[in-house]
C-alpha cells in the first residue's frame, strides 16, 4: 500500500525550477531515500510536503488525503512529521522541553487550566511528561531531560530531534541528512537506529542521504534527483547500475561501493 | 623561555591607565569636588575618595585578576606599578592646572577640586602623597585577589555593606533614626555617614556572618539536598511562607518614605512580569509597553473620576476589571497587525504604537474626553472593607496583591503548555508553526497577557496619585521595564524583582546625587552587561533547580 504520492509536483522560485513534474510514489512500512547532487530540488520536496511550501502544480496525496494545499502544523498533526538539515531544535530550551512541544498537538489543556492548576491539566501534564521520558529513554538520551538543547553533543541533537518529532507519533517520517556530520561508528548508530524506528514503530521513513553507505545499506527504494526532476528509480542495485545516474552523480566512486 | 611563568607587565600598565582616565574623568565631570563633603565614614573618607580611589584599587585588583599564576611577589608590584599609574593623569591635572586657567573649558576643575587631589598640601608634596597613596591602595588592590575565598568573600561583602550604609545613611536615619531606640543606635552609628564605630559594627557583623555561612552553608545545604524529598517540598514552601510573611510585614520595618519607594517599585515589578511574559517568553520585543500602563490608567481615570472628567463614578473595585480588559483589548489590537512581523520591525511598530497613545492623550481631540495636557484629576481612593488604600503603608498591600497574582500566573504558565508554546515561538517560529503550534493565538494571548499586567498597574497607578497626565506615560517608561528585565535576567521571575529593586528602587533612594544619579544609572547598564550579560539571576540556575527530580544520574559517556 502506498502512503505518499507526489503526483507532477512543481515548485519554482522566480525563474528557477526546483521540482518539475516531479511523481513519486512511497510504500506503507519502507524506507526510501532520495539522493542528488547540491540543488536537485531534495530538501524542497521535503518542504512541499510538509506545507513549508506551496507546491504551483500537482498534488501531495498522504494516505488518500491531499496535503498539498494545507498548513505545515495540520499536515504535522494527520501523521507527517520531519527533520531538518541544519538541525532546528529549540537551542534554549531543555532535551525534555524540547520534546513536550513535539506533544503539544495531543495535548488540549488550556492556560486557564493552568494557572488554576486543574486536576484534568495536572494530570494531562504528568502524562506528558512520563512520554516524553519515554521518548527520551527511546532516542538514548535517557537522564539528559534538563540539558539545555544547545549545549547537548552533536549526535544526541540529532537524536532529539527525532525524537521531538517522534513525539507527534507520525506514520511518515521525513529525515534530512540524519547522519551529516557523524563519524563512521555514529553513522552506524544511527543507521540501526533509523531501522529500528521502521521495524519497532513501523514508521514508513524517507530519507534525504549523502552517505551512500547509509543509502545503500538501508533503502529499498532509491530515487535520484537532478535539476529538479527525477533521473532514476529503483532497489539500491539497480540505482548502482543505472548508467545515467552514474553519469550525473555518483561519478567514478560508484563502482567502490557495494 | 619563562614565558609560562612571566608576568604580564603590559596589562598592568595598561589597566593603571585605564584606572588613571576613569579617576581623572570623576575628577572633572564634579563627582569628586561634589561628593567631597559628602562622608561615608565620617572624618576617615568621603565618597569622592571613595570613587577616586576605588578607580585605583580596581587597577590593582584587575591586574592581578589578569595574572592568577604569577608569584605572589609579582602580583602585588603588579598592583603597587598599576595603582602608581593610576595617578599620572591626577598628578598631571594638578601641575597643569597650576598655571594655565583650565576652567574656560573644563568648569569643573576648580580649586577646591585640586585641593581635593593633594590632601590639602602644597603641590610637591600633595602630589607624592598621591602618588604614594595611590599604589599603596593599587597594592591592597591586588592583595584582596591572593586572598584565599574564605577571607575574600567575607571582606568584600563588609566592604560593600560598609558603603552601602554610608551611601544611604540619610535615608536610614530618616526612617528609623528619629525617636526612641532608634536615636539612640543612630547616635552610635551614624555621625555624617557612618561612625567610626558604626563601620567596625556592620563589617563585623556582615564579614562574620558571610564568614559563616562560607563555613557552614556547604554543609547545611547538602544535608537539605540529602532529605528525602517529600520533606524538601515541605522545606520549599516553609521558605515561601517565610518570604510571604516577610512582604506583609515589611511596611511596618520600612517606616512611610521607604514603603512608598517599594510601592513605585512595585508597579514596576507587575510591568516587569507582563513584559517578561512578551519579550522574555515569546520573544517578542515590544518598545511601546507603557501604552498598555496609560490605557490602564485612563480606562480607572475616567471610569472613578469624581471630577468633571468622570463619566461613571465607578469604585475602584467594580472599574479596575474594565480597566484590565481594557488594556488587554488594545493588546489584541497591537497583536492583530503585527502578527507577520518579527524581530526589529516589530520593535519599531510597538515604539509607533506607544508613541500614538501618548500623543492621543495629549491631544486636544481627545481632550473633552480624557483632559489632554491638563489629565484626569479627583481619581478616588480605593478602599475594601472600611479600609481606605491611601496612606504607602496601606497601598503597598494592593500593590503587593496584584504582585503575587502576576508571579503566580506567570510561574503557572512558565511550565505549562501555554509557556512552552511561547518558548518554542521564541526559538524558531517555523519549527513551532510545523510542530502544530497555533502561532497567531500564542501570539495573541502573549501579548494580551502582558497587556492585562500592565493595566493592572496602570490601574492601581492612577488611584495611587489621585491624578494623570499624559507626561507620566513617556517612552522612558517603557525603556525602563525593557531595562529591568534585562539587568534581572531575560525570563527570570525573581530577575524581574531584582531588576526592578536596582532600576527603579535604587536611583529612587539616591536622588540625594541629583544629576549623577542618571550617569551612575548608565555605568551600571554598562558594567553589568559587559560582566555578567545573562542578568543578575537568570533562568537557566532556575532550569536546574527545577528540573533535578527529573533527572537520572547519567553514567559515564
Amino acid at each position: 500500500m502506498t502512503i505518499l504520492i507526489a503526483n507532477q509536483v512543481t515548485k519554482r522560485f522566480g525563474g528557477l525550477t526546483a521540482l518539475s513534474a516531479l511523481n513519486l510514489e512511497i510504500k506503507e512500512r519502507s524506507i526510501s531515500s532520495i539522493i542528488g547532487p547540491n540543488g536537485a530540488g531534495k530538501t524542497t520536496f521535503f518542504n512541499c510536503v510538509t506545507g513549508f511550501y506551496q507546491a504551483e502544480e500537482g498534488e501531495i496525496i498522504f494516505e488518500g488525503r491531499p496535503i498539498h494545499s494545507r498548513r505545515p502544523d495540520q499536515i504535522t498533526s494527520l501523521g507527517v512529521a520531519r527533520t531538518y538539515q541544519n538541525i532546528r531544535l529549540f537551542a534554549n530550551m531543555t532535551a525534555m522541553e524540547n520534546i513536550l512541544v513535539g506533544l503539544h498537538p495531543k495535548l488540549r489543556s488550556t492556560w486557564v487550566g493552568a494557572v488554576l492548576g486543574s486536576p484534568g491539566t495536572r494530570h494531562e501534564e504528568d502524562e506528558a511528561h512520563e512520554e516524553a521520558r519515554q521518548l527520551l529513554g527511546f532516542v538514548g538520551l535517557r537522564g539528559k531531560g534538563d540539558i539545555v538543547a544547545k549545549n547537548l553533543a552533536y549526535g544526541d541533537q540529532r537524536r532529539l530531534e527525532i525524537g521531538r518529532a517522534l513525539a507527534s507519533h507520525p506514520r511518515l517520517l521525513l529525515l534530512d541528512e540524519p547522519t551529516a556530520g557523524m563519524n563512521p561508528a555514529e553513522t552506524a548508530e544511527m543507521t540501526a537506529f533509523i531501522q529500528r524506528l521502521r521495524d519497532e514503530l513501523g514508521i514508513t521513513i524517507l530519507l534525504i542521504e549523502h552517505q551512500m553507505r547509509v543509502v545503500m545499506g538501508i533503502s529499498e527504494t532509491i530515487a535520484v534527483l537532478d535539476y529538479g526532476e527525477k533521473i532514476a528509480e529503483g532497489t539500491p542495485a539497480e540505482i548502482q547500475g543505472n548508467p545515467q545516474v552514474i553519469e550525473a552523480y555518483l561519478g567514478r566512486g560508484a563502482a567502490e561501493v557495494t | 623561555m619563562d614565558t609560562q611563568i612571566g608576568f604580564n607587565w603590559r596589562e598592568s600598565v595598561r589597566l593603571g591607565l585605564i584606572g588613571g582616565l576613569v579617576a581623572l574623568s570623576l575628577s572633572l565631570i564634579g563627582v569628586v569636588e561634589t561628593f567631597g563633603g559628602r562622608g561615608i565614614i565620617s572624618g576617615v573618607i568621603s565618597l569622592g575618595q571613595i570613587l577616586l580611589f576605588g578607580a585605583m584599587a580596581g587597577a590593582g585588583y584587575m591586574s592581578a585578576r589578569q595574572n592568577p599564576h604569577a608569584r605572589t611577589g609579582l602580583n602585588l608590584v603588579g598592583g603597587l606599578i598599576a595603582g602608581l599609574l593610576a595617578s599620572l593623569p591626577l598628578i598631571v591635572l594638578v601641575f597643569v592646572a597650576g598655571p594655565i586657567n583650565l576652567r574656560d573649558f573644563l568648569p569643573n576643575a576648580s580649586p577646591g577640586l585640586l585641593k581635593l587631589l593633594i590632601f590639602e598640601q602644597d603641590q610637591a608634596t600633595g602630589s607624592l602623597l598621591l602618588l604614594a597613596v595611590s599604589a599603596v591602595v593599587g597594592l591592597v588592590g591586588a592583595g584582596i585577589t591572593l586572598l584565599p575565598g574564605r577571607v575574600r568573600h567575607p571582606l568584600l561583602m563588609g566592604l560593600l555593606f560598609v558603603l552601602m550604609v554610608g551611601l544611604l545613611s540619610e535615608i536610614i536615619i530618616l526612617a528609623w533614626g528619629t525617636k526612641g531606640l532608634g536615636l539612640k543606635i543612630r547616635r552610635f552609628m551614624f555621625d555624617k555617614g557612618l561612625s567610626i564605630r558604626g563601620t567596625l559594627l556592620v563589617f563585623l557583623i556582615v564579614a562574620g556572618l558571610n564568614a559563616l555561612w562560607g563555613a557552614l552553608g556547604g554543609r547545611a545545604q547538602a544535608r537539605v539536598s540529602a532529605l528525602p524529598a517529600q520533606q524538601q517540598k515541605v522545606l520549599g514552601w516553609g521558605r515561601i511562607a517565610l518570604g510571604v510573611l516577610f512582604m506583609l510585614v515589611l511596611p511596618m520595618i520600612l517606616r512611610t518614605y521607604l514603603t512608598e519607594v517599594i510601592n513605585n517599585v512595585g508597579l514596576f515589578i507587575l510591568m516587569g512580569f507582563g513584559l517578561n511574559i512578551v519579550v522574555g517568553f515569546a520573544g517578542l520585543l515590544d518598545l511601546g509597553y507603557v501604552a498598555f500602563f496609560a490605557i490602564g490608567a485612563y480606562t480607572m481615570g475616567v471610569l472613578t473620576s469624581q471630577g468633571e472628567l468622570g463619566v461613571a463614578g465607578m469604585s475602584f473595585w467594580s472599574a479596575l476589571p474594565i480597566a484590565v480588559a481594557a488594556s488587554v483589548l488594545a493588546g489584541v489590537i497591537l497583536g492583530v497587525p503585527v502578527l507577520r512581523m518579527r524581530g526589529d520591525y516589530l520593535a519599531i511598530v510597538t515604539l509607533g504604537f506607544g508613541e500614538i497613545i501618548r500623543i492621543l492623550a495629549l491631544s486636544d481631540f481627545l481632550a473633552p474626553a480624557i483632559g489632554g495636557a491638563q489629565g484626569i484629576l479627583k481619581i478616588p481612593k480605593a478602599s475594601l472593607g472600611g479600609l481606605e488604600f491611601v496612606a504607602p503603608e496601606t497601598l503597598y498591600y494592593l500593590i503587593l496583591a496584584a504582585c503575587l497574582v502576576a508571579a503566580f500566573v506567570s510561574w503557572r504558565l512558565r511550565d505549562a503548555r501555554l509557556g512552552r508554546q511561547w518558548m518554542a515561538m521564541r526559538e524558531d517560529e517555523d519549527v513551532a508553526e510545523a510542530m502544530g503550534i497555533n502561532l497567531v493565538q500564542t501570539k495573541l494571548l502573549a501579548f494580551a497577557m502582558g497587556a492585562a499586567f500592565a493595566g493592572l498597574s496602570g490601574a492601581i497607578f492612577a488611584t495611587k496619585l489621585s491624578s494623570i497626565f499624559p507626561h507620566s506615560f513617556n517612552l522612558l517608561i517603557s525603556i525602563n521595564v525593557l531595562c529591568l528585565i534585562i539587568v534581572g535576567g531575560m525570563g527570570s521571575l525573581p530577575g524581574v524583582m531584582v531588576g526592578a529593586l536596582i532600576l527603579v528602587g535604587l536611583p529612587e533612594l539616591l536622588r540625594e546625587f541629583a544629576e549623577y544619579r542618571l550617569l551612575m544609572y548608565g555605568a551600571l547598564l554598562i558594567v553589568m552587561m559587559l560582566s555578567r550579560p545573562e542578568g543578575f539571576w537568570p533562568e537557566e540556575s532556575r532550569k536546574r533547580e527545577l528540573h533535578e527530580f527529573e533527572t537520572e544520574p547519567v553514567l559515564a559517556d
